[in-house]
């Protein structure tokens, strides 16, 4: 997802300026994704760079914008379209466990338990999250990130099974590792 | 005061060559308004432990404490007494008794310690769980949702201090089962103390501590202690 099409859909509610997008945008991803203000105006100043959106005149020293129709068809393009799994980040706990089990010296159950310990906790503290009252937008996020940390200690789990069987095949050792707990 | 504590203990399964160590000294509390989860892969010792510290099983060695009574103290009359008084069990398969409505389920441990106006607990009980109006249906005649509420409501009448809970939310579906953990945390928060078995990492996190066990060893623990400020609500 793109600042710009996050701003896009809340503009599709109605006009709004900088700050108000802003204070939207944070409410509709419960702060996952911390925006500030530069940000917003240098995505504005593309969208109507591009069409996307137009300026309205001032009002009480505030400027909105709306959305172009171009920018509702580019909207309704995004929702229309997937999210394939490549335009996501690299997941760099299966990169640092990939990189552990070749790396002479690493003690890779102890990187699981470390990283298993860490997300916990984060799930811990999602699942407090829960029990605050929140608008469903709002649930619907945390619900994802509590599945998304459910899914990495099962993932984590399923690691820490495999290498108990795991014979390693013989790597040149250059120089020891040590891991931080 | 701690309400549950388990020290150095050892549970050994067999003798011999063919002897297991399902628990290998083990050390736990729990304390007022605390609920422990314990996770751990099949055959890790998370039942024996449960088993333990409701004092349905006696360890090989070490000792298991309820509000500070060594239950290896008790006899099996007085044991079975401290049990129906003073722990709360809630199991995957409820064992509630088909014949009885949800009231006299729920009011049984009381009725068989001859305490009066069981009956009203249990209403109250019931109305806790939002089970209002269910006093006299039978298990037959509720959800399976209703039915574990119901064994919640039995767990917590009259002065238990200790609810232990294995795989309470095996059966439900996820938004059942949700709400079965939220009645759970609700409990814990007014004082309570709990300790929750399950393989569910999403049910742990309800927990204030998760404890790991794997071949009978407490491997690792995840606190809440401190919390993370991860997030803010909006």
């Amino acid at each position: 997802m793109s600042v710009k099409h996050g701003l896009l859909a809340l503009l599709q509610r109605g006009p709004m300026y900088g700050y108000q997008l802003r204070v939207a945008f944070d409410s509709a991803t419960g702060g996952t994704w911390p925006l500030n203000i530069g940000q917003v105006y240098t995505t504005l100043s593309r969208l109507e760079r591009d069409d996307l959106v137009a300026a309205l005149p001032e009002n009480e020293g505030q400027r909105p914008y709306e959305i172009t129709t171009q920018g509702r068809d580019e909207l309704k393009k995004w929702f229309a379209t997937p999210v394939q799994r490549g335009d996501r980040p690299r997941d760099e706990v299966a990169i640092k466990l990939a990189l552990a089990i070749t790396t002479p010296g690493v003690d890779v159950a102890k990187v699981v338990m470390t990283q298993r310990t860490a997300t916990m906790r984060t799930l811990q503290e999602y699942t407090r999250l829960k029990t605050q009252p929140g608008d469903l937008p709002w649930l619907l996020v945390l619900d994802a990130m509590i599945f998304q940390a459910e899914a990495e200690l099962r993932w984590l789990d399923h690691c820490e099974t495999s290498l108990v069987r795991y014979e390693p095949k013989a790597v040149p050792a250059t120089t020891d590792v040590e891991v931080p707990r | 005061m701690t309400v549950l504590e388990l020290r150095d203990v050892h549970r050994v399964h067999g003798t011999g060559e063919t002897a297991v160590n399902a628990l290998d000294g083990i050390s736990l509390t729990v304390e007022p308004g605390e609920l422990v989860a314990v996770m751990g892969p099949s055959g890790s010792g998370k039942s024996t432990l449960l088993n333990l510290c409701g004092g349905l099983d006696s360890p090989t060695s070490g000792l298991v404490l309820v509000d500070g009574t060594s239950l290896r103290s008790l006899s099996r009359k007085q044991l079975a007494a401290w049990r129906r008084k003073r722990i709360g069990y809630v199991f995957q398969d409820l064992n509630l008794i088909a014949s009885l409505t949800a009231a006299e389920n729920v009011a049984l441990p009381l009725d068989l310690d001859g305490v009066r106006r069981s009956r009203q607990q249990a209403e109250k009980a019931l109305s806790e769980v939002d089970l209002d109006g269910y006093a006299d249906r039978f298990p037959d005649e509720m959800s399976g949702g209703q039915q574990q509420r119901v064994a919640i409501a039995r767990a917590l009448i009259g002065e238990r201090r200790l609810v232990l809970a294995d795989e309470p939310t095996g059966a439900l579906d996820s938004r059942t089962g949700e709400t079965v953990l939220r009645l759970l945390r609700s409990k814990v928060d007014a004082g309570a103390a709990a300790v929750l078995v399950t393989h569910d990492a999403r049910h742990a996190a309800w927990a204030d501590r998760v404890v790991f066990l794997r071949d009978g060893v407490v491997v690792d623990v995840s606190s809440r202690d401190q919390p993370e400020e991860l997030l803010s609500t909006p």
